[in-house]
Parts: C-alpha cells; sequence; structure tokens
C-alpha cells in the first residue's frame, strides 16, 4: 500500500545528511512517496525500515543503467502510460545484434559501425547505445574472444551477452565486468547459474520467458536469489506480441502496482527487410520498450529511429526549440528576402517548409523566444521589437545583404512602427498571417 | 504473486464508416478498445492506406516517388487503374492539385470531368481531395461531389474557413466527410460540431487531425490522436469517435530527409531508403496513435505499412 511522504520520514535517519542527493530526509521521503527514487539511496536506511517500507517505497519501474561510463543509458523510471500526460523520460536503446561466429574483419566493421553512429540532430546528440553478442558458435572461447574484441573497438558502447550458456556468459562477463554488461537471458533452465554470476559481478539480468505469466514467476524467482537489476523479455515476437506485451508490462506495474513485472522491457525486431524492422522497432520505442535490438544500422536506418525517438521522448509540455540564427533557404544572394519568426520548432519547419515550397531563396531569422509560437511570444514579450532589433543588429546579417528590409509575421504586424524606430534605415514589411499564404506572397514580390 | 491480464473495457466505440460501393466497398473504424489491443476489445476494420495521385503530373514530388510513377502519372486515369491493377491498391486518394489558384488555377468544371473519366475507370473506392486552398476547395469540392454522386465516396477537406458549402454538398449527394482541423484536440471537436449541427451525421464523418512528419511534429499528431481516442473510447465523448485520416505523403515527401541528396549529407545514409523508411516510420507512428485511414505515396512504404498492419492484427 502507498504510504505519504509523512508515514515514510518516520522511518528515516532524520539525519540531513544529503548522502542521497536531497537537501532533507522529508523531502528524500517525498520523492519515495512519489515514486520517483529507490529506498537503497538512503545509505543509512536501518534494516527494519527497509522490511516495513520494503514494496511501498519502490518506484513502480525500476531504474538502472545499461553500460557503464558517460554513455550509459538510463532504463525504467516511467510513470506514465501515455506520452501526453507527462514526459516519458528514459529514451529506448537502440542496439545491434552481432554474432560471434562472424569473422574479426565482420565484427570489428559492426563495431566500428556503433562507434561511428552518432547523429547531431535539433542540437541532440544521438547514436546506436548498445551491442548484442550472441553465443552462435556455441564455443566459449570464441564467445569470449569475440566480446573482447568488439568492446574494445566500440569502447562507448553497451555490451549486452546474448547467451544463454552460463558457463559462456560468465567467461565473458569476467572480460568486460568493468563495462557491466546486461546478461540476456536468464531462463526457467538456467536461473540460479544466471543469479550467481550477475549477483557476482553487479551486472544487470534479462529475464526471458514465454508469456507474462511465466515472466513474473520468473522474475520473482531472481529476485528472490538476490538480483534486482532485471530486464524483461517475454519472448514476444511479432509485432502484435510486442504491443500487447508491452502495454499490459506497463499497465500492470503502473496501475496495479505490480512488482514481478515493475522493470525495463527488451523487444528483439529482427526482421529480413530492413525497413520492416525499423517499422516493427517504431512499434517498439512508441510502445514502452527500454531496449530494441536490431539486425543492422544503416545510416538512413539511425536516422529515422534516432529521430523517432526523439519525437516520443519529447517534453509535452516543453515545445521543442530550433537553434537562434539565420537560416539559409535555397541559396539566397545579397538580394534575397530576409523573413524573421520564433524557435519553436513547429512554426520552424511550417515557415521554413513554406518558404521552400515557394522556390525563392530566403533568409529566415529564427529568434529565440524560448519555443513560443509568434503570438504567443509576442504576448509573453519575448517577441518584441526591441529584442528583435538587437537580434538582427547582433546576427551581423547587414554585413551580408544589400538591402535592409526585414519581412515580420501577419499576426504581429503591430510591431512594424516600433521596429522601424529601433532598426534604423530598415523597411519592415508585414508578411502574410498564416504560414500556407508565404508562397503567393514571396512569388508576388518576385513578379 | 499471481498475474492478473489488466485489461481496460471502454464505454465508448470507433465508428464504422464505408466507402465505395460493390464488393470493393471498405470500412474503417468500429473498434471498441485502442489500436490493436484485440485482448480486450473488438477490432473490425483493419486501417485502410489509400493510394495518392494527383490530377497533374507530380513534379513537386522528390525524383524517389516521381520516379514510382513515371510511366503512368501524366494522366489521372492511367496513374488510378495502374494502383488499382499493378499495384493491388484497396483505394485511391485523388488530389485536385491543379485547381489552386497558385498552380494551373482549373476549374471546378474541369475537376469534375477528372472525377468523373477517374470514377468510369476503377472499381476500387475513392477519396476526393481538394488542392487545400481555402476560398477554391469551397467551389471545387462541390462540383467534385456532384460529379461522384452515387459512388459514396470520401469527400474533403472541410475546414473551419470552408465547410458550409462542403457539407452541403456531401450532405445531398451522399458522400463521407474528412474534417480538417490543425493539430489541436479541442478544434478537431468544434469542427465535427458545427459539421453535425448543419445536420451531417456524425457517422459519416472522418476526422483529421492534421498531420505532421517524422522529425517535423510527428509528436504533436501522435499525442492529439491518442488524446483524441481515449476522449471517445473512454469517456465515450460521441463528437470524438469517427474514424481518424492521417495524410501522410504529401507532409513526409517534402521534408530535408526526403530530398536532400547523399553528396550533401552523407551521414543521413542511401536517399531511397531515407525517403521511403520517412514514410513508412511516420505511417506506423499513426497507426499506433490510432489513425484508420492513411493516405500514402510510394508504393514501397506501403507496402512496407501494410505488413506492419498485419503483424498487428
Amino acid at each position: 500500500m502507498a504510504l505519504t511522504g509523512v508515514q515514510i520520514f518516520k522511518f528515516l535517519p532524520k539525519t540531513n545528511c544529503k548522502k542521497c542527493g536531497f537537501p532533507t530526509c522529508l523531502a528524500f521521503a517525498m520523492s519515495l512517496a512519489q515514486g520517483k527514487i529507490a529506498l537503497e539511496k538512503c545509505p543509512d536506511v536501518s534494516e527494519e525500515a527497509k522490511k516495513t517500507l520494503g514494496e511501498a517505497s519502490a518506484p513502480p519501474i525500476r531504474t538502472f543503467a545499461l553500460g557503464a561510463g558517460d554513455t550509459a543509458v538510463k532504463l525504467g523510471g516511467e510513470t506514465v502510460l501515455f506520452r501526453h500526460d507527462k514526459k516519458f523520460f528514459n529514451p529506448c536503446a537502440l542496439a545491434i545484434n552481432i554474432k560471434d561466429s562472424l569473422s574479426d574483419d565482420e565484427l570489428v566493421k559492426n563495431a566500428t559501425g556503433v562507434a561511428t553512429s552518432e547523429l547531431n540532430r535539433v542540437g541532440q546528440k544521438l547514436r546506436v547505445d548498445a551491442i548484442s553478442i550472441e553465443y552462435a558458435s556455441n564455443n566459449s572461447a570464441q564467445y569470449e574472444k569475440a566480446v573482447k574484441l568488439v568492446a574494445e573497438k566500440a569502447p562507448a558502447a553497451a555490451i549486452i551477452l546474448n547467451c544463454k550458456d552460463a558457463a559462456a556468459a560468465e567467461a565473458a562477463v569476467k572480460v568486460i565486468a568493468a563495462r557491466k554488461p546486461l546478461i540476456y537471458a536468464a531462463t526457467n533452465e538456467n536461473a540460479d547459474a544466471m543469479a550467481k554470476i550477475a549477483k557476482t559481478h553487479g551486472v544487470p539480468l534479462c529475464a526471458s520467458a514465454q508469456g507474462l505469466e511465466a515472466l513474473s514467476a520468473l522474475t520473482e524467482k531472481l529476485q528472490g536469489l538476490g538480483v534486482n537489476d532485471i530486464v524483461l523479455d517475454s519472448g514476444a515476437n511479432s509485432a502484435k506480441e510486442i504491443l500487447e506485451h508491452n502495454t499490459q508490462i506497463r499497465r500492470s506495474a503502473l496501475k496495479k502496482g505490480f512488482k514481478p513485472l515493475g522493470f525495463p522491457v527488451l523487444n528483439c525486431v529482427i526482421r529480413e527487410d530492413s525497413i520492416l524492422e525499423a517499422t516493427i522497432a517504431s512499434v517498439a520505442i512508441a510502445k514502452y520498450a527500454s531496449i530494441v535490438i536490431l539486425s543492422s544500422i544503416e545510416k538512413w536506418k539511425n536516422l529515422v529511429l534516432f529521430t523517432l525517438r526523439q519525437n516520443i521522448y519529447t517534453d509535452p509540455q516543453v515545445p521543442m526549440q530550433v537553434e537562434q540564427k539565420i537560416y539559409n533557404i535555397g541559396e539566397p544572394t545579397a538580394e534575397s528576402p530576409l523573413m524573421i519568426t520564433t524557435n519553436f520548432s513547429l512554426t520552424y519547419f511550417i515557415v521554413s517548409g513554406e518558404i521552400e515550397n515557394s522556390k525563392v531563396p530566403s533568409r529566415l531569422a529564427v529568434m529565440d523566444s524560448e519555443g513560443l509560437s509568434v503570438l504567443t511570444a509576442w504576448a509573453a514579450g519575448k517577441f518584441t521589437a526591441a529584442k528583435i532589433a538587437q537580434f538582427i543588429k547582433d546576427s551581423g546579417i547587414e554585413g551580408q545583404i544589400k538591402h535592409k528590409e526585414l519581412i515580420i509575421p501577419g499576426q504581429v504586424a503591430i510591431l512594424s512602427g516600433a521596429l522601424e524606430d529601433k532598426l534604423e534605415g530598415w523597411k519592415i514589411t508585414v508578411g502574410p498571417r498564416e504560414a500556407n499564404a508565404i508562397p503567393t506572397f514571396l512569388k508576388g514580390r518576385v513578379a | 504473486m499471481s498475474y492478473v491480464v489488466p485489461k481496460e473495457s471502454c464505454s465508448g466505440k470507433v465508428l464504422n464508416v464505408d466507402f465505395g460501393k460493390g464488393d470493393k466497398a471498405l470500412n474503417i473504424g468500429g473498434e471498441n478498445c485502442l489500436p490493436f489491443l484485440s485482448f480486450e476489445g473488438e477490432i473490425l476494420n483493419r486501417p485502410v492506406i489509400a493510394y495518392e495521385i494527383q490530377d497533374i503530373p507530380p513534379v513537386d514530388w522528390p525524383d524517389t516517388v516521381q520516379n514510382a510513377y513515371k510511366d503512368v502519372s501524366g494522366d489521372p486515369v492511367t496513374w488510378a487503374k495502374y494502383c488499382q491493377n499493378e499495384l493491388k491498391a484497396k483505394a485511391i486518394a485523388l488530389r485536385l492539385v491543379s485547381t489552386h489558384p497558385d498552380r494551373d488555377n482549373r476549374s471546378a468544371e474541369d475537376a469534375a470531368k477528372t472525377i468523373k473519366d477517374v470514377l468510369t475507370a476503377i472499381e476500387v473506392p475513392l477519396i476526393i481531395l481538394g488542392s487545400n486552398h481555402i476560398e477554391k476547395d469551397a467551389t471545387v469540392l462541390v462540383a467534385a461531389a456532384e460529379a461522384a454522386s452515387g459512388y459514396n465516396c470520401i469527400i474533403g477537406k472541410a475546414q473551419e474557413g470552408n465547410y458550409k458549402t462542403i457539407v452541403a454538398a456531401a450532405l445531398a449527394h451522399n458522400h463521407k466527410l474528412i474534417a480538417m482541423s490543425e493539430l489541436d484536440i479541442n478544434l478537431a471537436k468544434q469542427l465535427n460540431i458545427l459539421i453535425t449541427q448543419m445536420g451531417f451525421d456524425k457517422e459519416k464523418l472522418i476526422t483529421d487531425p492534421m498531420c505532421s512528419a517524422l522529425g517535423y511534429g510527428l509528436e504533436y499528431t501522435y499525442s492529439v490522436m491518442e488524446r483524441i481516442r481515449l476522449a471517445g473510447l473512454m469517456q465515450n465523448d460521441a463528437t470524438m469517435q469517427p474514424p481518424i485520416l492521417g495524410d501522410v505523403g504529401m507532409y513526409v515527401w517534402k521534408v530535408k530527409e526526403t530530398v536532400a541528396s547523399e553528396s550533401d549529407v552523407p551521414e543521413w545514409g542511401t536517399l531511397a531508403e531515407r525517403g521511403i523508411a520517412w514514410e513508412a516510420m511516420t505511417a506506423t507512428g499513426m497507426i499506433i496513435a490510432g489513425t484508420n485511414l492513411l493516405i500514402m505515396r510510394h508504393p514501397k512504404a506501403i507496402e512496407t505499412v501494410e505488413k506492419t498492419i498485419a503483424e498487428l492484427t
């Protein structure tokens, strides 16, 4: 049963030692009550308190890291079913599966592909996060060698040991224990041995079973054996199973407080058709996967998957913003028109798209308005004549163009007078109110 | 602890809308659970994908998708037949691009003739789309609705600025109607209410909450669609129960990622796959959010989404 912050507070040491990262024990208790943090964060909590608070203080979905170091990926910790309710927090990790039976050259090539997969999109650095190394050779020595090689060539990637043979997994874990690899997977057959390895080396363990009933029995067993950092593999194969299982797992954890399924989810989406593999991966990303295993990571595929993941994990309450600068659309000359708008990403995408449609090469000045749309930014005092004038002066655009004409959005026509006062020598032209009128507007100027 | 499947029962239901005629007619909607969650409800119909064609050659489409139709896109009748006969399209969406004042500014009568020609040539259901010019659509779609009388088409799009004449025409000629608003659940609801207040049956409506391409606001469309679904199913809000349309192709095939050449952005990989995947991923996001009807362009993207739908059902 859920306890309030004050109820939990009674069981804490009340030393305000700050070791948990909170200024006071009460603040920590409040956060515990909301399921945002785990009780273990308190180093001094008594055994008695652990027993009493136990499950009540654990977050509904356990949070831990895949991998180690700067590029470790946080898994779990989600609190809602729908992204419009509240942000999804910890973006799904993308992993490529590599068989240990490949030649050294192929292993290196794949590992390097992951190591160089980083892309920059809307100011975020995005990458393939992990490599799953599959025990296909059935030869422990070869597996160990392949794991060592791949880990070396992709030093930042998290490693998933895709191996159900406990002896082979243990040998591989030893080689890269510092990288905190995920063992994939414990099953009903090998649970005892795998739990022992995970515990000894302090690494997370994926529980793999067919269906959610068998899976929850398995995670209870693993927890009984002392493993807490668990990832769930329900054996979901088709897109339908992925969607149904992931939904049921998320609901069980969040709405029913069902602890045996309160863990991050892994989906394997390998398909022969690479574009289909991408769309199936997108089902998993949109609906609650924490790790998705793919068979290939072509550049185009990385781009679509990174972008989709970014879209799904965008905070619905914080508008996406684009960088403040003057964007060239087409190949503008010194005579090309200069327009201005705000940096709300949707505004930017729509306005720049319509300018592109006009086929009139132009410059679009995008001003930082904290991600607000034109009218909202104006109303909030973030898109004012003074600020626009300052931005235009600071941008150095005057040195690049021959004319001094600025086209402002029709919705803020009211600013034109004040802008002419503040931007000396400039002509301010009022553009269309709606972006879809931009092509006609720009073409009309050329004619 | 024993595991119990967490099922949710919905008090509402997505309306079942049919379009087209004869044995090629189609149904969309009709589910009483969230998308593809058939363990807790009944899903009457799969999402339908319509192939988009235009009344003039698609010179402004990127090469990747223009080339897929290069032998047939010179004429809408040939193009429509190709989609139906060779690509096995289940439905066709004809966009009357030429009527836009900035394009060829063709007349409503011209558009009506094109509609008649296409309808006589094909058997699969037809979706008739204007050029998205508010004033012009108000006359073009009226003529189109009359020309298509008796074919049970889907006509669109009625928007806040022009819905009255279009609704009247759809009503008079017994068509289904797309109501489009701009990425806001309240605007979508309000437009559906205005249209039904004119005596138009809500069971003939399709909601288009506006599509955004992957990377260009897909998250907004995705959440608006999810919220429309939840309102219709969980709160039994009757104005939020029409099937949802995702007009994917026209938004996808103009973004940089589907157009930029490999030499400009080598880090983005091959252009052909990039464009096709962009359309397929955008569409997949939408069916997961609740879209019942998709309008798409590239045959390979459509094939991929069909396979995805098959795996989801």
